[in-house]
C-alpha cells in the first residue's frame, strides 16, 4: 500500500493556486454544497462522523470541540493555527505551498459551521512567502464571492484576515496564539476557560490546524461516513507524515492511519541513507519520545504509538542512523526548548536553562557521572509541573533518550568530547 | 518629527482597520517599521504606539518577544540557518562554518561591508524536507551545500533590498500583497 493522497492529490499540479485551476478541479463545491444544502449544525454532525481528530499534535475529535461552544454566545471566532514550528515538522507549510485554497475552502466550512463572522489565519512569521500567498488567496475567494457578505447567496457571511507571526513557538499553543493575535506577547492563558468558552477578544473561540482544516471539504463532499471508513477505527482518515533525517527521499507523505511505519519508511523514504542501519527515530516531532527499530512494526496510529510510550503528535518523522549522537540530537532539542520558553513559568524558564547547560557539558564531554544524575531531577521537577506542554515535553525526548541510550550518555561524562563524534571519525578515515 | 514615511503609516492605519480591535495590529505595523527602517527603533514604536492608541512600553513589550524583530542595525540581507535536528542530521554544521569562513564573523554578527547579517538558529524553520536548510531575507533556501551557498550569497548581494523587507523574489513566486 502506497501513499493515500487525498489532501495532497493535486499537489504539483500546475497552477493550482490560482482559483481558476482550484475550481476546475472541483474546488469550493464543498463550500458550496455545506452552505447551500446544509445547515451549520448539520456539517457539525458530518464532521462528528468523520472520527476526525486535529492534526495539530493532541489528537482532540473536531467535531467535539466545536461542540464546546456554548449555544447563542455571538460573535465567534475562528483561529486557524499555522504557526508550524515544531521541529521536524513541515506539513503545513507544504498544505500552502501546494494547495491553498483547499485550506481557505475548509477555513470557510469550518467558520460556517461554528458560525463565525471572521476566521483568522495565523501563519508562522517564517513562513514569508506562504502568507503572501494564502493573502493573494483570500483576495481571489473574496472577489470570486466565496468572502465577505452572503457567501453564495446564503445569509452566511465572513471575513477572512491572514495574520502573520514573528518567531514565536509557543504562538502554536491554542491560548498564546490568541494572546499573539490581540497584540500582546504569544503567552499560554490559564484553563479553564478554554477558548470555546472565552477565547479571542474573550469570545468563543474555535482553533484549528492546517491539515484539520484541509480535510473538510473532502468530508462534506463526500460525508463522515466515508471519511470514517479510511484508516483505523479510532485514528480516521489519512495524515501527511513530514519525513527528514537520515534517509534517501525526505518529504511529505500522506499515508492511511493504520500504515505500519516501516512502510513509510522503506517504500516511500526509500530506506535509511548510505545503506546504514536506523538507530532510532521520533515519530512525532522533536517533542516526542524517541522509538527503536522495533517499533518499526507499529501501525501509524495516534492509540498505539501512545502506548508504545510516543506519539505521532504533529506528523513529523525523524529517522536517525547508527552513526546518530544521541546526547548531540538531546542537546539541539533541548536548546530548542530554552529558545522558545515563553518565561511565564519558572520550571519551565529556568528548567530549560539548567538542561540546556548540563547537555552542553555533556556533549563537550566535561560532565560528571554524579552531575548527569541531577538531569533526572531537573526533568522530574519540569514534567507536569509547567504551566503549559512547552515545558513539559521540554524533557520527554531527553528523558526517553537517556533510558534507552543510557550507556552512550554515561560514556559522555569526563570523555573529554564526544565519543560518538570520535568513533565516526575514525570510521570515516579507516 | 515622523520617522516613518507616510506609507509605512497609511499601510499601519490599513492594518489597524482590518482587525476588531486596534491592538491586534501590533505585530503587522511592527513588520512595517522594520521593513522601512531595516530594525525596530524606539522612534518607530513610539509611532505605531500612537497609531494604536497604546502607550509605548505597550509596543516595546510585544517587539522584545519575538525573534524575527530586531532591536539593532542588521545588514541589508539576512541569513538565518536551521541547527535543529534534522538540518544537524544533514549537514548544518558544515553550512554555519562554511558561512563563519565566508562572511568574517561568528553567528549574530555583520560582514565588514555590511551586507550580511547571519545567525544559526535552533528554531525549526520547517524545511527538514530540503535539509539542511537556511531563510535568506524570509525566502527559503534548501539542500544546502557550500557550493550553493556561495552562489546564494552572490545572487543576492546585488540585490536592492535589506532584512526587513523582500529579497528578490523567485521565479514562480508570489507578488507581494502590500
Amino acid at each position: 500500500m502506497a501513499e493515500h493522497r487525498l489532501l495532497t492529490e493535486h499537489f504539483g499540479t500546475e497552477g493550482v493556486q490560482s482559483l481558476r485551476v482550484y475550481e476546475k478541479l472541483g474546488g469550493y463545491q464543498g463550500l458550496r454544497k455545506a452552505l447551500t444544502q446544509m445547515t451549520p449544525d448539520e456539517v457539525v454532525t458530518e464532521v462528528k462522523t468523520s472520527g476526525i481528530r486535529g492534526r495539530g499534535g493532541a489528537g482532540f475529535p473536531t467535531g467535539m470541540k466545536w461542540s464546546f461552544l456554548p449555544k447563542d454566545v455571538h460573535p465567534r471566532y475562528l483561529c486557524v493555527n499555522a504557526d508550524e514550528s515544531e521541529p521536524g515538522c513541515f506539513k503545513d507549510r507544504a498544505l500552502i505551498d501546494e494547495d491553498p485554497h483547499q485550506l481557505v475552502e475548509g477555513t470557510l466550512i469550518a467558520a460556517y459551521a461554528i458560525q463565525a463572522p471572521i476566521a483568522f489565519i495565523y501563519i508562522r512569521g517564517e513562513y514569508h512567502d506562504q502568507r503572501l500567498l494564502l493573502e493573494r488567496c483570500v483576495e481571489e475567494a473574496r472577489a470570486a464571492g466565496y468572502i465577505g457578505k452572503k457567501i453564495l447567496g446564503s445569509d452566511f457571511s465572513c471575513d477572512v484576515i491572514v495574520h502573520g507571526g514573528a518567531g514565536a513557538y509557543i504562538c502554536g499553543e491554542e491560548t498564546a496564539l490568541i494572546d499573539s493575535l490581540e497584540g500582546l506577547r504569544g503567552q499560554p492563558r490559564l484553563k479553564p476557560p478554554f477558548p470555546a468558552v472565552k477565547g479571542l477578544y474573550g469570545k468563543p473561540t474555535v482553533v484549528n490546524n492546517v491539515e484539520t482544516l484541509s480535510n473538510l471539504p473532502h468530508i462534506v463532499m463526500r460525508g463522515g461516513a466515508w471519511f470514517a471508513s479510511l484508516g483505523t477505527e479510532k485514528s480516521t482518515g489519512t495524515r501527511l507524515f513530514c519525513c527528514s533525517g537520515h534517509i534517501n527521499r525526505p518529504g511529505t507523505y500522506e499515508m492511511l492511519l493504520g500504515t505500519p511505519i516501516r512502510e513509510l519508511l522503506e517504500e516511500e523514504c526509500g530506506g535509511v541513507w548510505k545503506g546504514r542501519s536506523l538507530k532510532a527515530f521520533q515519530p512525532g516531532g522533536g517533542s516526542m519520545q524517541v522509538l527503536l527499530p522495533e517499533h518499526l512494526d507499529l501501525p501509524l496510529d495516534m492509540d498505539v504509538v501512545a502506548r508504545a510510550g510516543s506519539a505521532l503528535g504533529a506528523g513529523a518523522m525523524v529517522f536517525m542512523d547508527e552513526t546518530t549522537c544521541m546526547v548531540d540530537v538531546s542537546m539541539r532539542l533541548v536548546d530548542f526548548y530554552q529558545h522558545e520558553s515563553c518565561g511565564k513559568c519558572a520550571p519551565c524558564r529556568e528548567g530549560t536553562y539548567f538542561e540546556s547547560d548540563l547537555m552542553h557539558r555533556l556533549e563537550r564531554g566535561v560532565l560528571t557521572t554524579a552531575e548527569l544524575g541531577t538531569l533526572t531531577d531537573i526533568c522530574d521537577n519540569m514534567n507536569g509541573k509547567c504551566f503549559c506542554p512547552l515545558g513539559d515535553t521540554a524533557t520527554w525526548f531527553v528523558m526517553s533518550a537517556y533510558q534507552a541510550f543510557r550507556e552512550e550518555f554515561e560514556e559522555h561524562c569526563g570523555a573529554g568530547g564526544c565519543p560518538v563524534k570520535t568513533r565516526n571519525s575514525r570510521l570515516v578515515t579507516a | 518629527m515622523s520617522v516613518l514615511t507616510a506609507a509605512t503609516r497609511t499601510e499601519i492605519e490599513r492594518q489597524r482597520d482590518r482587525y476588531p480591535q486596534p491592538r491586534s495590529a501590533v505585530l503587522p505595523s511592527l513588520w512595517a517599521v522594520q521593513h522601512q527602517l531595516g530594525h525596530l527603533t524606539p522612534e518607530g514604536m513610539e509611532e505605531v504606539a500612537q497609531l494604536l492608541g497604546l502607550v509605548p512600553s505597550e509596543v516595546e513589550a510585544v517587539a522584545s518577544f519575538y525573534s524575527m524583530y530586531f532591536d539593532h542595525p542588521v545588514g541589508r540581507h539576512h541569513v538565518l540557518v536551521c541547527v535543529n535536528v534534522s538540518c544537524a542530521l544533514r549537514g548544518a554544521e558544515e553550512i554555519v562554518r562554511h558561512l563563519e569562513g565566508r562572511l568574517g564573523c561568528p553567528s549574530g554578527g555583520t560582514s565588514a561591508d555590511g551586507e550580511f547579517t547571519w545567525e544559526q538558529t535552533v528554531e525549526c524553520l520547517g524545511a527538514c524536507g530540503g535539509a539542511p536548510a537556511m531563510q535568506v531575507d524570509h525566502h527559503f533556501q534548501e539542500n544546502l551545500t557550500g557550493e550553493r551557498v556561495d552562489a546564494i550569497l552572490e545572487e543576492v548581494r546585488n540585490a536592492p533590498s535589506h532584512a526587513g523587507g523582500p529579497a528578490p523574489r523567485r521565479r514562480g513566486a508570489p507578488e507581494r500583497a502590500s
